[in-house]
């Protein structure tokens, strides 16, 4: 990295808290909801700079970048593979082995990380929330929604004491 | 052998059907369907994307001062050309024309930060291990991950190239996405002393990165102009805005295009005026739209634009290293006019650099610290704002009411531009290397690759966990599935006999 790019991350909050979707695409905004929710709370609740709340489109190579200095990352996302509101699991640095698209996987980046950093990146825990609808310009169902308050829940015990468990449902 | 003859079958009641469904690294969903005749032989190809509607919805209705927010949801890829061909469009519906001298300059800047940070993904994250690795590696090693294992060094440019383009968009739109920095009339700020300290310093290192990406793919053709030159080439008309002046311009400009040839068919064309010279034509076999030129008809005036139109298209590059390149570019292919897929690899990264070079030379312009950032005039009913985005040729056009509330709109995004030459692509391919063998994994891969070098956005930023995985289906002459491929997320390959939902029977 280049020393000017290195010093914009020199001072960087222990916690960030990353999601990605469209907020105009149905369930795929649940990502950038939880972050909007997610970011009052750590506000109101954590000591100033402790937190850092992220949204994007989608996870991409650059967000690599943003692990740098963290203590533990919550990288958040909806998943259309869950039967459960919500499923917390800890990603482990693998090559990009699905096809994805312009996307990363949250795998394949922490295996960038740590290509790139020649280190293990800070401990990650992954909250996939269910999801079903991607329709441009519609909201999310109702269900999403419901599912994203049962995901803000685990999510303000996982700020104040985190977990051990490598995978979890409610 | 014409690939055009191979869009519909003469008979394909009585042909097998592979689908290759989505196409892997490729924005949203698209497939891929090939129809084999009893003896093995290719008889009609299609490139099915299967995402782009419900734009005009979207935006119909919306109060005309949220749309250049609005409809940077359009796409998580380019969001920032959307933003700015909708300002550029609605300028004239507030009669801001033109923007003020900083307005101006400051959307430039944040227009070649998006060229840099997309080309800069595109060529490292996608493209590069097809090329650095060789189109028939296997799966595992192609991908950022295993560039970044076999060469660090290209990988970690990559990254730093798309996270300078990236600060550059957040110093002039006020956020790293959804930013609100462009509106109808002008810019709402200034680029801060901090980031223009901080953005300036970065300039002579990725210069230098740019310079080398350029270098690369040079290399990489020189070492096999064979594939470079011919793989997945399909002749086609040139369209892009040029300056008045016939340099490349890729933030406003006139329409020009050439012939297949190089010769000049129109040029000068006010952007307002786009609607003389193309037309949408529908299929039924894909949602999508097949824009042509009026003047050659829906058959013959399919056309391209992005990276290697714009190159060739221009008279030059009013900045002098990309200026160089382009002209290392024209004689290396003896002026000849280029049109194979792999050649958008080498135009990209030429604009690369014309992008960090414009950059350079705003960051040195004090127009972007200080002065008035909106203008205003007499109120106009319509606008069209076209732009250069990544992928090419980026139309917005709208309808205001006096209500203020869009009545009225039409997108042409620079994948449906390329509609035709995509499937042209994906045809001359399938000709060459799908001749009624095995479908292995080298195999897909050049199809893919071939889709890959025009960057197609075929959807818009959905990217839920588990949404994408690459199905492959094989029917026989009556229809019935006879074999179903798919990868799993985590990479494995499961056999199955499922029928692929989205295959048409």
């Amino acid at each position: 990295m280049t020393p000017e790019l290195s010093a914009a991350v020199d001072v960087v909050a222990p916690v960030l808290v990353l999601g990605w979707g469209n907020p105009s695409r149905g369930d795929d905004a649940l990502g950038p909801m939880f972050i909007e929710r997610f970011e009052a709370f750590s506000q109101a609740s954590m000591p100033p700079g402790s937190v850092e709340c992220l949204t994007d489109f989608q996870l991409q190579i650059e967000h690599a970048l943003d692990l740098i200095g963290r203590v533990r990352v919550l990288l958040v996302d909806a998943s259309v593979e869950l039967d459960a509101p919500f499923q917390v699991s800890v990603p482990r640095a693998a090559r990009d082995a699905s096809f994805t698209t312009h996307a990363l996987a949250p795998e394949a980046l922490l295996q960038v990380y740590r290509e790139l950093h020649h280190g293990e990146p800070p401990p990650c825990t992954l909250l996939a929330i269910r999801a079903a609808h991607f329709e441009l310009g519609e909201p999310p169902a109702a269900q999403a929604l419901a599912d994203l308050e049962q995901a803000l829940a685990w999510a303000k015990r996982w700020l104040r004491s985190p977990p051990t468990v490598e995978k979890e449902t409610p | 052998m014409s690939t055009s003859s191979l869009e519909t079958a003469s008979n394909p009641e009585g042909l097998r059907r592979i689908v290759i469904d989505p196409v892997s690294r490729v924005e949203g969903h698209g497939k891929v369907t090939i129809l084999l005749d009893e003896m093995q032989r290719v008889q009609q190809v299609r490139l099915h994307i299967v995402e782009f509607r419900g734009f005009e919805k979207f935006i119909e209705g919306r109060p005309y001062w949220e749309v250049p927010v609005m409809v940077q949801r359009l796409c998580g890829i380019c969001p920032v050309s959307h933003h700015l061909a909708a300002s550029k469009a609605l300028d004239r519906v507030v009669g801001a024309m033109p923007v003020t001298v900083s307005a101006d300059k400051l959307r430039r800047l944040m227009h070649h930060g998006q060229i840099v940070q997309s080309h800069a993904l595109h060529f490292f994250h996608l493209a590069s291990p097809d090329l650095l690795f060789g189109l028939g590696a296997e799966r595992d090693r192609r991908n950022i991950v295993g560039v970044a294992e076999a060469y660090p060094d290209t990988a970690r440019q990559g990254i730093l190239l798309r996270k300078f383009g990236q600060e550059i968009i957040r110093a002039t739109s006020g956020k790293r996405v959804h930013g609100t920095g462009s509106v109808p009339g002008g810019m709402n700020r200034l680029v801060s002393a901090e980031d223009h300290a901080m953005l300036r310093a970065e300039v002579p290192q990725m210069l230098a990165w740019a310079q080398g990406a350029v270098d690369l793919v040079r290399r990489l053709h020189e070492q096999n102009p064979a594939l470079y030159e011919g793989f997945a080439s399909s002749p086609a008309p040139m369209m892009s805005l040029v300056g008045r002046d016939g340099a490349m311009e890729l933030y406003d400009g006139v329409l020009r295009i050439r012939d297949a040839n190089g010769a000049m068919l129109v040029d000068g064309v006010d952007d307002q005026r786009y609607r003389e010279l193309i037309d949408e034509a529908v299929k039924p076999w894909t949602y999508m739209k097949f824009p042509y030129l009026r003047s050659m008809g829906a058959e013959a005036g399919w056309y391209r634009v992005g990276p290697l139109a714009r190159l060739q298209n221009c008279d030059f590059i009013p900045t002098p290293r990309a200026e160089a390149q382009r002209r290392a570019f024209i004689d290396v292919h003896g002026g000849q006019v280029v049109h194979a897929a792999l050649a958008f690899h080498w135009a990209r990264m030429i604009e690369v650099l014309h992008g960090v070079e414009v950059i350079a030379d705003l960051l040195d312009d004090p127009d972007i610290l200080g002065g008035a950032l909106m203008a205003s005039g007499p109120r106009q009913a319509q606008g069209v704002g076209i732009i250069e985005a990544p992928r090419g040729t980026l139309i917005h056009d709208y309808t205001v009411g006096e209500n203020d509330l869009v009545s009225r709109c039409n997108l042409i995004v620079a994948t449906t531009h390329n509609n035709q030459a995509m499937n042209e692509a994906v045809r001359s391919v399938a000709l060459q290397y799908l001749d009624g063998q095995t479908i292995t994994e080298p195999l897909l891969n050049h199809i893919e690759v071939a889709i890959r070098a025009y960057d197609p956005c075929l959807s818009c930023a959905t990217h839920a966990l588990g949404r994408m995985p690459l199905a492959v289906t094989l029917r026989d002459a009556a229809g019935a599935v006879i074999d179903h491929v798919h990868r799993s997320s985590d990479g494995d390959t499961v056999r199955d006999r499922r029928p692929h939902a989205a295959e048409a029977p």
